[in-house]
């Protein structure tokens, strides 16, 4: 069928993005030379002045990983990444310890604005009340909204003011969710971290405003480590979102970030993700590789972790947010929308592993393949002995734009208890020729179709999005899927 | 407003419309009847420039423009609309959501302005009365899990909302029940006007009783082979299309 052909060759058109991110930020920086030994982290470690339990932490963490292998079970294709090419720490040029928003170079409150980042208070007080940790290369640059937020009792600022601030705290729960020797990248960012933000919500406290972290990478051929840790204490909830940009650039760069969520009893985080990392070009050349380890554990009765990400960027992407459902009656979600377009590729799901009884697990997972672009969704349900009456329902649907493009599904199920009720549903289909003729007989454009179209499918995600970020997500998506309509 | 003339279109290179030529003014509602296959959702789709028929001969002209020269969207914002003979299902899309993106898509492009949500839902809410659509189908996903009825209402409720200048219905009175088929009937009555056309496929009689055609033409092998008034309709209900192919051979 040509007809056909011609279809699929048009929709390959529009999903060759233009990225609006792309854009560099010409500023003073202070970077590390190229390359990872002990002497980096020490480095690293002096610079954030941090005490020596974390120096010992990341050294042990090195070492870890130098005895470990690069995973190769992904479904991913990629050149292997030369450790000793990348630079370790990136600092933009500025006076410490900032006071105020004034003290900020321009030129980074210019970047965030272009990004339509709110860093202005004032500003913000207009529209939705986020609090943002906005975080360029390795460095916090700034942190809105603190004091509201220390009327609450929320701590929100970066990992390494943590550290010094609140060093039990820091002491107790970095790495107890995510151990140093977790995995390769973990082990990675463990030894190398830089930067993250830092979220303790106290007990029976409903966090008054949104909490949000934008991560920029800006420097070349720099790495971005990040860590972010969010403890919710008893009977507390927290609703937290990541965002993330980087300039356009030939060659690929390592992101490497680690996330680790604690619910006490009664306690709920809702984590949001928008991934929009630089995917590369049409042709595959550069882009962001990811590779993320993101862990929550429902430590008490009735916690409730959910993971939410719309991931439309990087050229690589390695990311499993997961759940370990400790307590009794707790609840583990997993929504995800994962685009490929061009050369991208992404390896992404979820662990659940219930361990307590009466644990609820729902995983819903909507891949979208165009261009070149191979996706898969892997993703592990596992029922331990002691997990009574656990219930999953898994869900995986695949959409796919074009015949160059690839989905792939790689579900596995553990249980070793009975009495565990698991369902798995996937479905594969394509944008169909009648639904487009269909919207565009109604006057849409197929731009506009199409985007209406994947959108639908990606209803589900969407509706767990905290309200102004589901609007951005659908906007990114749409963007991702505009190309030259002739 | 619309001038078919000797229209040849093929689809996988099998030639299905052959030479059709047909004239609608404004204010005129057409029938067009014919047996299974005989090419009528064929002409419908090419009139609304789906791009798997191929016009391989012919124009046909719309409001003086060249009509197979415009992308199918230009189409449908110029007011040709199309009620489909199978509606498709588009998961995850509200009816009202995509309903409004339609019409302030065929709003801006006669220069007027956009509707906001709240106006808009007051109109299509009214609309959906008058086809005896339920409120809620109007926040489900489009056509997801409706009936083949509801379906064809659906199509009517867009057909009302948007006041096209030239409806092509295809079979939209297929499947209905008495009751339903009152109501399409009602809608299509509503529309017709001095500066408005309808072009309306169907198999049977029983649509025409209520709708009463300025003209009903028979199609057949992808060509129209008869075309008279209402009274046609009569005769083919009485004779069979058997009888009219006859007679167009003698003739
Ligand atoms: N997609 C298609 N592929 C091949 N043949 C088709 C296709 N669509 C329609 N046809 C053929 O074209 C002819 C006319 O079909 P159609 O216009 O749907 O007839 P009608 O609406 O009058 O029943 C039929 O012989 C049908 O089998
Ligand atoms: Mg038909």
């Amino acid at each position: 069928m040509n007809e056909q052909i011609d279809t699929e060759e048009h929709l390959e058109s529009l999903t060759q993005r233009e990225y609006k991110e792309g854009f560099v930020t010409d500023i003073d920086a202070d970077t590390l030379p190229p390359g990872l030994d002990e002497g980096i982290i020490h480095t690293i470690s002096t610079r954030k002045e941090e005490p020596q339990f974390l120096l010992d932490w990341r050294l042990s963490a090195y070492r870890n990983w130098l005895k470990m292998e690069e995973p190769e079970w992904p479904h991913l294709h990629y050149p292997k990444i030369d450790f000793q090419e990348i630079s370790y720490f990136s600092a933009p040029k500025q006076k410490k310890l900032l006071d105020s928003l004034d003290e900020v170079d321009p030129k980074l409150l210019e970047t965030y604005e272009k990004l339509g980042i709110p860093l202005d208070e004032q500003k913000a007080l207009a529209g939705v009340k986020v609090a943002v940790d906005a975080v360029f290369d390795s460095v916090s640059v700034a942190t809105t909204f603190k004091e509201t937020l220390a009327e609450a009792g929320v701590i929100f600022c970066p990992l390494s003011e943590a550290v010094t601030d609140y060093p039990e705290l820091v002491q107790k729960y970095l790495g107890s969710v995510v151990p140093p020797g977790d995995n390769y990248y973990a082990a990675l960012n463990s030894a190398v971290y830089s930067e993250g933000s830092f979220v303790y919500v106290p007990k029976g406290v409903r966090c008054p405003m949104e909490l949000s972290t934008y991560f920029r990478i800006n420097a070349m051929n720099t790495g971005q480590f990040e860590r972010t840790l969010i403890v919710a204490d008893e009977d507390s909830y927290v609703s937290y979102l990541e965002g993330c940009t980087a300039p356009m650039r030939d060659e690929n760069q390592l992101h490497a970030a680690v996330v680790e969520l604690v619910a006490m009893k009664g306690a709920e985080i809702k984590y949001s993700t928008v991934q929009n990392w630089y995917p590369g070009d049409e042709n595959g050349k550069g882009g962001i590789y990811n590779f993320v380890t993101k862990r929550g554990v429902c430590k008490g009765e009735g916690s409730k972790i959910s993971w939410t990400q719309v991931e439309t960027g990087s050229a690589i992407t390695w990311k499993y947010p997961s759940v370990v459902l400790e307590g009794d009656s707790s609840v583990g979600e997993f929504y995800s929308v994962a685009l490929t377009g061009n050369y991208q590729q992404a390896d992404t799901g979820t662990k659940m592993v219930h361990v307590g009884k009466n644990a609820r697990s729902t995983i819903i997972s909507k891949g979208i393949s165009a261009g070149h672009g191979q996706n898969s969704y892997r993703g592990l349900v596992k029922i331990l002995k002691g997990a009574e009456n656990a219930r999953n329902y898994s869900q995986c649907d695949s959409l796919l734009m074009g015949d160059k493009c690839g989905a792939h599904t790689f579900p596995y199920i553990e249980v070793k208890n009975p009495d565990a009720v698991v369902e798995h549903e996937a479905t594969t289909s394509k944008i169909s020729e009648d639904q487009l003729f269909y919207c565009r007989q109604r006057g849409l454009s197929e731009e506009d179709a199409v985007s209406m179209i994947v959108n639908g499918f990606c209803k589900e995600v969407f509706k767990e999005l905290p309200m102004e970020f589901a609007v951005e997500a659908q906007k990114l998506l749409s963007i991702s899927l505009e190309g030259a309509v002739g | 407003m619309l001038t078919v003339n000797n229209l040849c279109a093929s689809i996988e290179d099998k030639p299905i419309l052959n030479g059709l030529s047909l004239e609608v003014k404004a204010g005129e509602v057409h029938a067009v009847m014919g047996p299974n296959g005989s090419g009528k959702s064929t002409l419908a789709n090419v009139l609304a420039g789906r791009d798997q028929y191929e016009v391989t001969a012919g124009t046909v002209t719309f409001k003086g423009q060249d009509l197979l020269e415009l992308e199918p969207e230009i189409r449908a914002r110029e007011g040709l609309f199309l009620a489909f003979q199978y509606p498709v299902e588009i998961p995850g899309v509200s009816n009202v959501h995509m309903l409004k993106a339609a019409l302030n898509a065929m709003r801006t492009h006669r220069g007027e302005k956009e509707l906001d949500a709240v106006n808009f839902l007051k109109l299509v809410k009214q609309k959906a009365e008058l086809v005896g659509m339920k409120q809620e189908f109007l926040y489900r996903a489009v056509n997801e899990g409706f009936s083949g009825g509801e379906k064809k209402r659906n199509e009517v409720l867009q057909m009302s909302l948007f006041e096209p200048t030239l409806s092509v219905l295809d079979e939209t009175d297929s499947g209905l029940d008495i009751d339903a088929l009152k109501i399409v009937a009602q809608g299509i009555n509503s529309l017709r006007s001095p500066q408005r056309a309808m072009l309306v496929v169907t198999h049977y009689q029983r649509l025409l009783d209520y709708i009463a055609p300025d003209f009903v033409h028979v199609l057949a092998h992808g060509k129209i082979i008869r075309s008279g008034g209402k009274e046609l309709a009569v005769e083919l209900e009485e004779h069979g299309y058997g009888w009219i192919e006859e007679h167009a051979c003698t003739a």
